[in-house]
C-alpha cells in the first residue's frame, strides 16, 4: 500500500473515532494566506508559518467546506486503490452530484474541489500528484535536451510547429542527453513562437520554455530539476508589469497559496532578464506605453512591500521606475522594432551584456 | 400687408368668460382628464362630500355607491348617503353652481375644500350625456324627501332647474345623487374598487356598500363604532397668508381698525403681537381697513415677517389615531405584521399638519415586487401622480435596506409590504386642483420621514428575527442533509460501519452545544482568506 493511501485511511479513522466517542469531528492543518507565510532567509524560498485552523463539522461556517475535504479524500483513496490517476477537472465531476431531497450540490464550480485538494496536500503532507490527481499538461517546451518519458525516447528538438507539453507531474523524467545551457521562460506564448520559428534555441543552444501566464507545477517542477540536476541558468521573460514581476516572483520563492510546496517548486537560481526599466529608454518602447490603471498600482505597492523584495536594491529600483512611468509594455512591443528584433537583437545581448536581475 | 384691428374691433370681442366654459375647456384641471379618470374623480367627489357630512352632522356614514354600465361607454353612478340631507333652498346651488360651498371659507380640516367638485361632475356628466343630475334628498322625519333634475347653465354658472317635486323615500334622512357620464370601468391600480378600499382604510367608522358594473357587492364593513372628533375651525396664522389672501380678508372684515383686524381675523395674534407688527410694518394701528392700499398691504406682509409669532394652535387637527389606522389597515391588506404611529402635530407655512404612518408586511403580499404605497389626505385616497408627492419622496429617502428590505437607490423599496401614510391639515397643500399628490414642503416631509423611521425600525426588528428563524431551520437543515455524505465518505475512507457512524452523527445533532451553535446569528468564517487584491493565482490551473 502506498504511503498516501495509509495517510488517508488513518485521517479517516480519526474521524470516525471521534464521531463515536460524541465529539464534533475535526481535521487539523497549517492555515494558508499571507497570514501565515513566511520569507525563509536562509533557504530565500517563502514557508508556511505554525498557524494551525481546525475545520469542524458542526459549525455552519465549517460543515460545506469539511464535507467537501472528506469528499476529495474519498475520492483520492479511491484512485490510489485502483492505481488510476485522474485530473482536477475529473476530480470536480466525481464529487459533483445533488445531495438526495435537497436542493444542494456537494461542489458547484471545480474551484472548490482545487482548494480542497490543496487542503489536503496540507493535511496529509503529500503532494496532489502523489494522491493521484493531476493537472492538465500545458504550455511548450522547445531545446536541444533528449529526455524518456515512460520508456519512450523524446528529442525536444525534433517536435515540430508545437513543441513538447510539460505534463503536471515530471517526477519520472530522465534527462538523457542535455546540450543546452540555459532555459528561457517566458510568460507569452506568441513569444514562444517567434523564438521557435526563428530556431533560436538551435543558434544559442538553450531550451525555450512557456506556458500562457502563471507557471503550472509541472513547469515549475521541470525548471527546478533542470537547474539542480543538470546547473542551468534559468532566465524569465515577461511583460514589464506588476503581474509578469509576479510570475518571476512565485517561481524564485514560492506561491503564497502554495507555500507548502515552496521546497518542490521554488527555483532560487531564476534570473528576471526583462521586460527592465532600462531596456525601456534602451529600445525606445515608451512609444508603446500602456497606462496602468488602478489595479496595476495597487498591485505594484504590494510587491515592494513583499519581505522578499523589500530589501532589494534592484527591484527597489525597477518597483519605483514603473512607478514614476506610471505605465507598463508588453513584451511584444520590441516588435515594433522588427519582427525578429527579439531573437535576433535584444536577447542575445542582454544575455551577452549580462543585463539581468538575478 | 396685413390688416390691424383697431382697440375698438378687439373691445367688441372680449368678454367674460364664466368659470363653467373654463372648466369645460379645461377639465384635465379637476381630475376628468380620460374616461377611466373620470369615473373615478365623479365617485370620489360624491363620497367625500357624503363623509363629511355624515360626520358634521355626527352621524355614523353608510355610504352605498352602485355603478351601472349602461353600453356604449356610459355608466350611471348612484351614490346614496344616511347624511343630514341638504335643506330644498341650497340643493340647485350645491350641485349645478361652480365654486359654490361653504368649505372654501373656512380653515378647518375636512375632505373637500373648494367647493368645485361635486359640480365639476355633473358639468362633466352634463357634457358628454347631456343628461340632468338627478337629486333626492330629505331632511328628517318631518319633512318631505324632494327630488331635482338640474343642468348648469355654463355661460352664467347658475343651475336650470328641470324638476322639482316632493316625492316619498323610505330614508328618514340623507342625500341620493345620481348621474350619467361617459367613462371607463377597469379593476386594478387607480380603480374604483380601489380607491374605496383605500377610503375604508382610513375611515373604519364608514360602512361603504358597492356594486360594480359586473354586479358584484363588495361590503367593506365599519370597525369602529366611534366618531372621529369634529374638527375645530381656526383662522389663518399670520405666516400663511399672502398679499392676495390679505386684500381678500380686507374686504370681508367688518373690524374697524388695522389692530383690531389683526387680532379678530387671525390665530395668535393679540393686542401685543399685532402692535409689534404695525410696528414692524410701519404702519398705524389705528388705520382703517378700508383705506389700505396695495403698498400698505405689502409692509404689512413684510411687518409679519419680522415679527415672532407663536406657531398656531394643532387642537384643530383630529387625526385617525395609530390604532384606528392601523385597524383599518388589518381589515384590508392581508399580512403577519403590522405597526403604526402618529406623530405629534406640526406647521408649514403657519398651517398645522400631523402625519400618521401605518405598515403591513409579509403575509400573502409579493415579496418579489416594489411596495404597495397608499397614500391619504385628510381621510382621502390620493392615487394618481404617486411620484410627484413627497410621499414618495419621503419613501424613496428613507433606507429600507436597514429594515431588511431590498431597495435600490430612488426607488421604491422591494418586498411583502404596504405602507399608508395619511397627512391631516386644516388645508393640505396639493400640487394641483385635482388634490393628487401634496406639495413637497420640507417640513412636512421630514416629519414623514420621522414617522417612516419609527415604523421602520419596529419592522426591523420582526423581519431581522424572521430572517433568524428561518437561518437556525435552514442551518439544522443543512446539517441532517450532510450527515448521510459524511458518514458514507468517512465509512470509506476508515473500513468503519456507515451505519454505526450515521446513527452517532445523528445523535450529535440533538446535543445542547450544537443547538447553541443554530442559534448563533453569526459564524465566524473558518479562516479569512487573505485577498491579494485582483490576484488569481491560477498557476494550479
Amino acid at each position: 500500500m502506498k504511503k498516501a493511501e495509509a495517510e488517508l485511511i488513518e485521517l479517516g479513522k480519526k474521524l470516525a473515532k471521534d464521531i463515536k466517542s460524541g465529539k464534533n469531528p475535526s481535521i487539523e492543518f497549517q492555515v494558508r494566506g499571507l497570514r501565515n507565510v513566511e520569507f525563509d532567509k536562509k533557504t530565500q524560498k517563502l514557508k508556511l508559518g505554525e498557524r494551525q485552523a481546525t475545520r469542524t463539522f458542526f459549525n455552519v461556517g465549517h460543515a460545506k467546506k469539511f464535507l467537501q475535504t472528506i469528499e476529495v479524500a474519498k475520492v483520492s483513496k479511491e484512485l490510489l486503490e485502483a492505481e488510476k490517476h485522474a485530473s482536477l477537472r475529473d476530480v470536480f465531476y466525481m464529487a459533483k452530484r445533488t445531495i438526495p431531497n435537497s436542493n444542494i450540490n456537494i461542489v458547484d464550480e471545480q474551484k472548490e474541489t482545487d482548494k480542497a485538494l490543496e487542503d489536503l496536500e496540507l493535511i496529509t503532507s503529500f503532494p496532489r500528484e502523489q494522491l493521484h490527481v493531476n493537472a492538465n499538461k500545458m504550455g511548450s517546451v522547445a531545446g536541444k535536451v533528449i529526455i524518456e518519458d515512460k520508456g519512450d525516447t523524446i528529442d525536444w528538438s525534433k517536435l515540430g510547429s508545437g513543441g513538447w507539453s510539460v505534463p503536471s507531474n515530471v517526477e519520472d523524467i530522465l534527462f538523457k542527453k542535455v546540450s543546452a545551457k540555459y532555459v528561457i521562460y517566458m510568460e507569452k506564448a506568441a513569444v514562444w513562437e517567434r523564438l521557435h520559428e526563428d530556431k533560436f534555441w538551435d543558434k544559442h543552444d538553450c531550451i525555450i520554455m512557456s506556458s500562457q501566464g502563471q507557471t503550472t507545477r509541472g513547469i515549475r517542477r521541470l525548471l527546478q530539476r533542470l537547474a539542480i540536476e543538470q546547473k542551468m541558468p534559468i532566465f524569465v521573460l515577461t511583460d514589464f508589469d506588476p503581474w509578469g514581476f509576479y510570475i518571476y516572483s512565485v517561481m524564485k520563492f514560492g506561491s503564497i497559496s502554495l507555500a507548502h510546496m515552496a521546497d518542490v517548486l521554488a527555483i532560487p537560481e531564476v534570473k528576471f532578464l526583462g521586460i527592465r526599466a532600462g531596456d525601456i529608454e534602451k529600445y525606445g518602447l515608451q512609444k508603446h506605453f500602456i497606462k496602468m490603471n488602478e489595479q496595476d498600482t495597487s498591485r505594484l505597492k504590494q510587491l515592494a512591500q513583499y519581505d522578499w523584495f523589500k530589501n532589494n536594491k534592484e527591484w527597489q529600483k525597477e518597483f519605483k521606475m514603473m512607478k514614476d512611468f506610471g505605465a507598463k509594455a508588453e513584451i511584444q512591443a520590441l516588435s515594433s522594432r522588427g519582427i525578429s528584433f527579439i531573437s535576433e537583437k535584444y536577447l542575445p545581448e542582454k544575455i551577452k551584456n549580462k543585463d539581468w536581475i538575478e | 400687408m396685413a390688416e390691424h384691428k383697431t382697440a375698438e374691433e378687439m373691445g367688441a370681442q372680449q368678454r367674460e368668460i364664466s368659470v363653467a366654459e373654463f372648466f369645460e375647456r379645461n377639465r384635465h384641471l379637476l381630475g376628468f382628464d380620460n374616461k377611466r379618470k373620470a369615473l373615478l374623480t365623479t365617485i370620489k367627489e360624491a363620497v367625500d362630500n357624503s363623509l363629511d357630512a355624515c360626520e358634521e352632522a355626527g352621524i355614523l356614514p353608510e355610504v352605498s355607491v352602485e355603478v351601472v354600465e349602461m353600453g356604449d361607454d356610459r355608466f350611471r353612478v348612484i351614490v346614496e348617503d344616511n347624511g343630514p340631507g341638504i335643506v330644498r333652498k341650497q340643493i340647485p346651488n350645491i350641485f349645478a353652481k361652480l365654486l359654490y360651498g361653504s368649505k372654501f371659507h373656512t380653515m378647518k380640516q375636512q375632505r373637500g375644500q373648494q367647493g368645485i367638485g361635486i359640480s365639476a361632475a355633473v358639468l362633466y356628466s352634463q357634457l358628454t350625456t347631456a343628461k340632468p343630475v338627478r337629486i333626492t334628498s330629505r331632511i328628517g322625519s318631518k319633512e318631505p324627501a324632494h327630488y331635482f333634475e338640474l343642468h348648469i347653465n355654463t355661460q352664467k354658472n347658475a343651475p336650470e332647474i328641470l324638476a322639482d317635486k316632493e316625492i316619498t323615500w323610505d330614508k328618514e334622512h340623507g342625500t341620493r345623487v345620481e348621474l350619467d357620464l361617459e367613462a371607463s370601468y377597469q379593476k386594478g391600480d387607480q380603480s374604483v374598487d380601489q380607491y374605496l378600499k383605500a377610503t375604508a382604510i382610513v375611515n373604519p367608522h364608514a360602512q361603504i356598500v358597492y356594486v360594480n358594473p359586473k354586479a358584484e357587492q363588495i361590503i367593506f364593513a365599519r370597525v369602529s363604532e366611534k366618531l372621529p372628533p369634529q374638527a375645530k375651525e381656526i383662522k389663518p396664522h399670520p405666516y400663511g397668508v399672502e398679499v392676495g389672501t390679505i386684500v381678500k380678508m380686507l374686504k370681508l372684515t367688518e373690524t374697524r381698525t388695522l389692530q383690531s383686524f389683526l387680532m379678530n381675523e387671525f390665530s395668535r395674534v393679540g393686542g401685543g403681537t399685532a402692535k409689534d407688527i404695525c410696528e414692524n410694518a410701519a404702519l398705524l394701528p389705528t388705520m382703517k381697513p378700508k383705506d389700505m392700499q396695495l403698498p400698505h398691504i405689502e409692509r404689512l406682509v413684510q411687518g409679519i415677517k419680522n415679527t415672532k409669532i407663536i406657531a398656531p394652535p394643532t387642537d384643530c387637527i383630529v387625526p385617525i389615531g395609530s390604532a384606528l389606522l392601523e385597524q383599518g389597515v388589518r381589515k384590508e391588506v392581508n399580512a403577519e405584521f403590522y405597526t403604526s404611529v402618529t406623530r405629534s402635530p406640526d406647521v408649514y407655512r403657519g398651517i398645522p399638519f400631523c402625519i400618521e404612518v401605518a405598515v403591513a408586511f409579509g403575509g400573502q403580499q409579493p415579496g418579489d415586487q416594489p411596495m404597495t404605497l397608499l397614500r391619504f389626505a385628510n381621510r382621502v385616497p390620493l392615487l394618481y401622480q404617486q411620484s410627484a408627492c413627497s410621499v414618495y419622496k419621503a419613501i424613496v429617502q428613507t433606507n429600507w435596506r436597514a429594515y431588511g428590505l431590498q431597495q435600490s437607490q430612488g426607488a421604491l423599496p422591494v418586498g411583502p409590504l404596504t405602507v399608508a401614510v395619511h397627512l391631516a391639515s386644516v388645508w393640505p397643500p396639493f400640487t394641483s386642483e385635482a388634490k393628487e399628490a401634496i406639495a413637497h414642503y420640507p417640513e412636512i416631509i421630514k416629519e414623514m420621514k420621522l414617522a417612516l423611521q419609527e415604523c421602520g425600525r419596529k419592522l426591523g426588528m420582526y423581519v431581522r428575527k424572521k430572517m433568524r428563524i428561518g437561518q437556525q431551520r435552514e442551518r439544522a437543515n443543512i446539517f441532517e442533509k450532510y450527515i448521510p455524505e459524511i458518514a458514507d465518505s468517512i465509512s470509506k475512507l476508515s473500513g468503519e460501519s456507515k451505519d454505526v457512524l450515521l446513527q452517532a452523527l445523528q445523535k450529535m445533532i440533538k446535543k445542547p452545544e450544537i443547538i447553541q451553535q443554530l442559534q448563533m446569528p453569526e459564524q465566524e468564517p473558518e479562516h479569512k482568506q487573505i485577498k491579494l487584491t485582483a490576484v488569481a493565482e491560477t498557476e494550479d490551473s
